[in-house]
C-alpha cells in the first residue's frame, strides 16, 4: 500500500441529493506530479476538501503513506502531512509576508515553545522566534519573496499572492501538496514561471503534488498522470496525454 | 548606553509610562505622604478599567470575536474574591498577601469559567458568540443576584474587608503591569500569531495546521482570567459588590474602551480606559444638582466626537510627529540598523505621514519643470 502516496478508495460525497462525487479512485506515487481535471462542477475542489478534512467522505476513505486519514479534523491532517492552497486566494491579509510563513511554521516540532514560555518570554520563546524567522526567511528566498518580506500580504500583487501561497503550504512540512487552480488569472508568462516554480518544489523538497487546473496546455507540460472528472465521477484516468485524447474527455469538454 | 540603542522601544514604552507614573505615586505614599482618597479611588478604578480592557482587547481586537459578557467574568472575580478575602481576615489579616491570595482565586475561577463557557460557545461565530457571551454575563449576574444571605449576600450585595487604602493602588497598577506583560508577549510571541491568523482568515489558519479551537479558548481564558483579576481589585476598591454593577452595560462600557482605542492596539486600549474612566468620574463630580441629568449626554456627546476624529488626518499626522517613541529615540540618539528591523516596525516605520510626502512631492515635481514640459498660456496656437 506504501508503494502510493495518497490512495483513495471508492471515495464519495453527497450533500442531501446530490453526489457531488462517487466512487473516485485516485492513485499517486512519490514524486509525481498529478492532475486532477474536469469541467466546471466536476467536483474537483470537492475533492480537496475531502482530503484536507473540510468536508467528511459519506463513503470510502483514503490512505496517506499507507495512514489512514478519513475523518480527521483540518489540523490534524494537515500535521500528517496533506497541506493545500485555494483557488480564490486565502492569505492572512493583515499579517506580513513573513509572517503568514511562521504561522505555518508553528506545528514544526524543532520550534515547540510551551504558552507559559512565550508569557514569561523564557530564553525558549526568543531561540524558538530567531530559528521561525530564519526558516521562514529562507523558504522565501526559494519563492523570490524575500524582498517583500517586510509588506503586508495583502500589498502583494497576485501572482507573488499565489506563490506566498504556495511557500506557507509548504512551510507546514507537507508530504503531499494540493493545489487549487494555481495558474488561475495568470498571464502566459507567470504561468511558465509558475510551471518552473512547481517542477522545482517537486525536486528540492521531494515533494509529490496533486493540482486541479484547467489550463490545458499547463496541465499537458506538467502532470505525469491525471484523474479527469466528471460530474463526480472518474472518467479517466492515467498518463496525461493518452487520458486528454479520450474521446470521453473531449465531449464532456467540448461537448458532441 | 550600547545596550539602550538596541532596545526596541516601541515595545517597552508602555510599561515604561505606567511604571514610572506608578513609581511617582507610590513614592508619595511610601514616604508618608497622604492623598486625598478621591484620588486614590479615581486610581483604582483607572487601574481596573485598563485590565479589563487590555484583557478584552485580546478577544476583541487579535482573536476578532465579539465578546458581551466580559463584565460577567468580573463578576465572578469580584464576588469569589470578595469571599475568600472575608474567609481568609481572620488568618491573614488586612495584608498584601490576602489580596495576593484573593487576587490568584478570584482569576483563576473566572478563567474556569471563561473555559467551561467557551467550550460550547467558541463553537459559534460573530453575532451568536456575542449573544452567548452576553447571555452568560447575565446568568452570572442575576446567579450572584438571588444568592442566600449567607452565601453571597443576595441583592444587597456582598461586603468585603477594607484594606488599607493607601497601598492598594499600588497593588492595582502592578496588576495592570502583570497584565500587560502576559498579554503583550503572548500577542507577540507564536501562540499570539496563531491568534491573529485566526482573525485574518480561519478557513487558512486551520488549512496550515492551526487547532482553531484550542487557540480560541486559549484566548478566552486568559481574558477571562484578567477580568477575574479586575474583579478582585474592583471588591477590594469597593468594599461592596454588588451584582447590579456588573450588568451588560458595564460590558458595553469595556467594549467601548477597546474599539475607541484601536482594534488590535494595546496601548490605544489603555490609554481610552484610562480617559473614559476619568471622564465618567470627573463628569459626575463635576455636574451636581439640576446639571447631573446631562451627565450621561455629556459622556456619549464626547465619545461621538472622539470617535469621529480619532482618526481624522490632521490628528494622525500629530501623532505621527510627537509620539513618545519618537521623542524618546531622539533623546538617546536611538538609530535603528536596517538589519535589525522587525517586520512590525517596517509596517509603520515605511509609510510615510502627510507631511512628508508633501516634502517628497515639493522636491520631485517643481513647477518650472512642469512648465517646460507644457505649452504656456497664451503661446503658439
Amino acid at each position: 500500500m506504501a508503494d502510493y502516496i495518497l490512495e483513495t478508495k471508492n471515495l464519495g460525497i453527497s450533500f442531501g441529493g446530490l453526489k457531488a462525487a462517487q466512487d473516485v479512485n485516485i492513485r499517486i506515487k512519490k514524486n509525481q506530479i498529478y492532475g486532477l481535471i474536469g469541467p466546471n462542477g466536476a467536483g474537483k475542489t470537492t475533492i480537496f476538501n475531502m482530503l484536507t478534512g473540510v468536508y467528511k467522505p459519506t463513503t470510502g476513505t483514503f490512505y496517506l503513506d499507507g495512514e489512514e486519514l478519513c475523518g480527521l479534523a483540518q489540523d490534524k491532517i494537515n500535521h500528517k502531512g496533506i497541506a493545500r492552497t485555494f483557488q480564490n486566494i486565502r492569505l492572512f491579509n493583515n499579517m506580513t509576508v513573513v509572517r503568514n510563513v511562521m504561522v505555518a511554521l508553528h506545528n514544526q516540532p524543532e520550534y515547540k515553545c510551551s504558552v507559559w514560555e512565550s508569557f514569561f518570554r523564557l530564553p525558549r520563546h526568543f531561540k524558538v522566534e530567531k530559528e521561525m524567522r530564519a526558516k521562514a526567511k529562507e523558504l522565501l528566498r526559494i519563492f523570490d519573496l524575500e524582498e517583500e518580506r517586510n509588506n503586508l500580504a495583502c500589498n502583494l500583487p497576485y501572482g507573488k499572492q499565489r506563490k506566498l501561497e504556495i511557500a506557507r503550504a509548504l512551510a507546514t512540512n507537507p508530504k503531499l501538496l494540493l493545489l487549487d487552480e494555481p495558474a488561475a488569472g495568470m498571464n502566459p508568462h507567470e504561468t511558465e514561471d509558475l510551471e518552473k516554480t512547481i517542477r522545482s518544489i517537486r525536486d528540492q523538497f521531494d515533494m509529490t503534488i496533486l493540482l486541479i487546473e484547467h489550463d490545458m496546455k499547463f496541465v499537458a507540460g506538467l502532470c505525469d498522470e491525471v484523474t479527469v472528472l466528471n460530474f463526480g465521477t472518474v472518467l479517466a484516468e492515467g498518463e496525461t496525454r493518452k487520458a486528454l485524447k479520450d474521446p470521453e474527455v473531449i465531449r464532456a469538454y467540448i461537448g458532441g | 548606553m550600547n545596550a539602550l540603542k538596541n532596545i526596541r522601544w516601541r515595545h517597552y514604552i508602555n510599561y515604561i509610562v505606567i511604571g514610572i507614573f506608578t513609581l511617582v505615586f507610590a513614592i508619595i505614599t511610601l514616604t508618608g505622604g497622604r492623598l486625598d482618597s478621591s484620588l486614590l479611588f479615581m486610581l483604582e478604578k483607572v487601574a481596573i478599567s485598563i485590565v479589563l480592557a487590555v484583557s478584552l482587547s485580546i478577544v476583541v481586537g487579535f482573536l476578532g470575536e465579539l465578546s458581551l459578557g466580559h463584565a460577567g467574568f468580573m463578576c465572578v472575580g469580584a464576588y469569589i474574591g470578595g469571599k475568600v478575602a472575608a474567609v481568609l481576615e481572620p488568618s491573614l489579616g488586612n495584608t498584601a498577601l490576602n489580596v495576593l491570595v484573593c487576587l490568584v482565586i478570584g482569576g483563576v475561577v473566572a478563567a474556569l469559567c471563561g473555559v467551561i463557557i467557551g467550550i460550547p460557545a467558541l463553537r459559534l461565530r460573530g453575532d451568536y458568540l456575542a449573544i452567548v457571551t452576553l447571555a452568560f454575563g447575565e446568568i452570572v449576574r442575576s446567579l450572584f443576584q438571588n444568592s442566600s444571605d449567607e452565601s453571597f449576600g443576595g441583592t444587597i450585595g456582598l461586603e468585603t474587608p477594607r484594606y488599607t487604602k493607601q497601598y492598594l493602588f499600588i497593588i492595582a497598577f502592578l496588576m495592570v503591569l502583570l497584565t500587560l506583560l502576559v498579554v503583550q508577549n503572548f500577542i507577540r510571541s507564536k501562540h499570539g500569531r496563531a491568534v491573529t491568523a485566526i482573525r485574518d482568515n480561519e478557513i487558512a489558519a486551520r488549512a496550515s495546521g492551526i487547532n482553531v479551537t484550542k487557540y480560541k479558548l486559549l484566548a478566552f481564558t486568559i481574558s477571562a482570567f484578567f477580568a477575574g483579576i479586575a474583579g478582585v481589585l474592583y471588591s477590594f476598591s469597593n468594599y461592596r459588590v454588588q451584582s447590579a454593577n456588573f450588568g451588560y452595560n458595564y460590558s458595553i462600557e469595556i467594549l467601548v474602551m477597546v474599539v475607541l482605542g484601536g482594534m488590535g492596539n494595546i496601548n490605544g486600549a489603555i490609554i481610552s480606559a484610562a480617559l473614559i474612566t476619568y471622564l465618567d468620574s470627573k463628569l459626575a463630580t463635576v455636574l451636581t444638582g439640576d446639571l447631573a441629568v446631562l451627565q450621561n449626554l455629556i459622556y456619549a456627546l464626547i465619545l461621538i466626537v472622539i470617535v469621529i476624529y480619532n482618526n481624522a488626518p490632521g490628528l494622525k499626522n500629530f501623532r505621527d510627529r510627537y509620539n513618545l517613541t519618537v521623542l524618546l529615540k531622539k533623546i538617546f540618539k536611538h538609530k535603528e540598523d536596517p538589519a535589525r528591523r522587525t517586520d512590525d516596525a517596517a509596517k509603520w516605520d515605511v509609510v510615510p505621514t502627510k507631511i512628508e510626502m508633501n516634502e517628497i512631492l515639493s522636491i520631485d515635481v517643481k513647477p518650472q519643470d512642469l512648465s517646460s514640459d507644457k505649452p504656456t498660456k497664451g503661446g503658439d496656437k
